[in-house]
């Protein structure tokens, strides 16, 4: 693949989008039968399946906590979910996403309910397509209400970069490769930032103004999270009203 | 169980102060520990620094050698960082192979070096798809005084600044300086009870619930961030520690990292 001349023309994005325009999004909820709570969710052309097991006992034990449960995250990438075959198992790079992923979902678990115990976050790329942190920790919110586990709010992720001196929300693939910059960022739905990263190249205007457009991609997707665990979870509550 | 009981009063001490508009050792919330930068410490690296910030030291070398450039990018150089944060510097690191926090901490100032094309990859090609210059970043912590983050930085381009290419040792010409066309400096906030505060202490650090790291170059622009840690920031509070990151990066910039 090269470089395309131009990633945005007329306004209008490769993929037919606008420059604040978020990819197609589809979420399943509880589609694992092991796991205590689970999502798959599709971000474009990101396929993510998120699994949560907890709260359950500490191992290894030294790892508990007298006062709190401890978050465990593990971000994985499947090695057939890219171009080039990757190498399976943990690389610098899913060791680094794991760990401000996790950060991004601590915020709104009550850890303090349970102390001594874990609650384990997976999170499979099945494919990848720009955007995995982003679509996984969408998928681990939702997992973790899922399970139950008492959370102040969701988490929504969604990214904002630069293609073209254009701000643009989402980057697909070619965007993020051919880009100027990157930025994901995670979100609760009053607008505390619990992820902030960024790479490439934006003045301060650029960053203020991309925040903002973040925020909003943030608040979209928090309404799609919202509405798919009702979907699931109205229909039990329906019956037991019925009865 | 002692370290959690002095944390829990650490945190009191701290945050008392915070209140009367104080910090431990006697800075503005703004203000920087005292920095000093040595550069050319290591004679058989190609390029190095020692950096002290406050009570932190470590140092930095930079060695550079000749390899195969990674398909994707045959015209090209290769930059590698790599840090370890090794038993010596602290009571609280362990031998083994780098843990998700020396990992972030390498994986934030290679972001800063690579995205603020600080250095001239293209220059570091010696024959296009066959042979170009890899330089390898290694941060070898000493001393962990809190904010290994802006040292590591601020001594991985002192170290490039003054690092040359061993040309004449691999045969293919004249040694030449690394081809250096920005300087991108971190600067590194806490938050601590509403209040933020740069360059954070040992103590400040242990205690915070969250860092920002900001990497700003010469043209005031952006070229890294990383939010780290477990509670969240709120969009005044970014926006706020963008702009004086941005302010104290020249400040540092203008002092320790002149050509």
């Amino acid at each position: 693949m090269v470089k395309p001349e131009k990633l945005i023309e007329n306004g209008i994005r490769l993929d037919g989008r606008k420059p604040d325009e978020i990819r197609p999004i589809k979420i399943k909820v509880g589609v694992l039968n092991r796991a205590d709570g689970s999502c798959y969710f599709e971000f474009g052309g990101n396929k993510v399946i998120a699994a949560v097991y907890g709260p359950r006992e500490v191992h290894p034990r030294h790892m508990q906590k007298s006062n709190s449960a401890v978050v465990r995250y593990r971000y994985n990438m499947a090695s057939f979910s890219v171009e080039d075959r990757k190498r399976p198992g943990p690389d610098r790079r899913s060791i680094e996403v794991s760990k401000v992923s996790r950060e991004a979902l601590e915020p709104v678990i009550f850890q303090e309910y349970f102390p001594r115990s874990a609650i384990d976050i997976f999170v499979e790329v099945l494919q990848a397509d720009a955007g995995t942190r982003t679509a996984g920790i969408n998928a681990a919110s939702i997992a973790l209400a899922d399970a139950g586990i008492p959370m102040k709010s969701l988490v929504s992720a969604c990214a904002v970069g630069k293609v073209d001196d254009t701000l643009v929300l989402d980057l697909n693939k070619d965007e993020d490769n051919y880009g100027q910059a990157d930025m994901p960022i995670a979100m609760t739905p009053d607008g505390n930032i619990t992820l902030l990263q960024m790479d490439g190249h934006l003045t301060r205007e650029e960053f203020k103004e991309g925040l903002e457009m973040a925020k909003k991609g943030c608040l979209m997707i928090a309404e799609m999270q919202r509405a798919a665990l009702l979907e699931k979870y109205s229909s039990l509550i329906e019956g037991e009203v019925n009865e | 169980m002692s370290n959690e009981i002095m944390s829990e009063l650490r945190k009191d001490y701290i945050y008392n102060l915070m209140i009367k508009g104080e910090r431990e050792d006697g800075r503005k919330f703004d203000e920087y520990r005292e920095i000093t930068i040595d550069t050319n410490v290591i004679e058989k690296a190609e390029g190095s620094a020692r950096v002290k910030l406050g009570d932190t030291h470590l140092v930095v070398g930079v060695k550079i050698q000749t390899g195969t450039p990674f398909p994707d990018t045959p015209d090209q150089g290769v930059i590698i960082t790599n840090l370890e944060l090794i038993p010596l510097a602290s009571p609280v690191f362990e031998s083994g192979p780098p843990r998700e926090d020396a990992i972030e901490l390498a994986r934030v100032v290679d972001r800063g070096i690579r995205e603020s094309e600080s250095i001239d990859l293209s220059k570091l090609c010696i024959t296009p798809g066959e042979k170009v210059w890899m330089v390898f970043i290694d941060v070898h912590v000493l001393d962990d005084g809190g904010n290994i983050m802006d040292a590591a930085s601020l001594g991985a381009i002192a170290a490039l600044m003054t690092a040359k290419l061993p040309a004449q040792r691999f045969g293919v010409g004249e040694d030449t300086p690394v081809p250096m066309r920005d300087v991108p400096v971190a600067v590194t906030a806490v938050e601590i009870g509403g209040t933020i505060m740069l360059d954070p202490s040992l103590n400040e650090q242990s205690i915070a619930g969250t860092k920002l790291t900001v990497i700003s170059n010469q043209d005031g622009g952006l070229s890294g961030m990383q939010k780290s840690g477990v509670l969240p920031l709120t969009t005044e509070q970014i926006n706020y520690i963008v702009d004086i990151s941005i302010e104290k990066a020249k400040e540092l910039r203008e002092k320790f990292l002149e050509i």
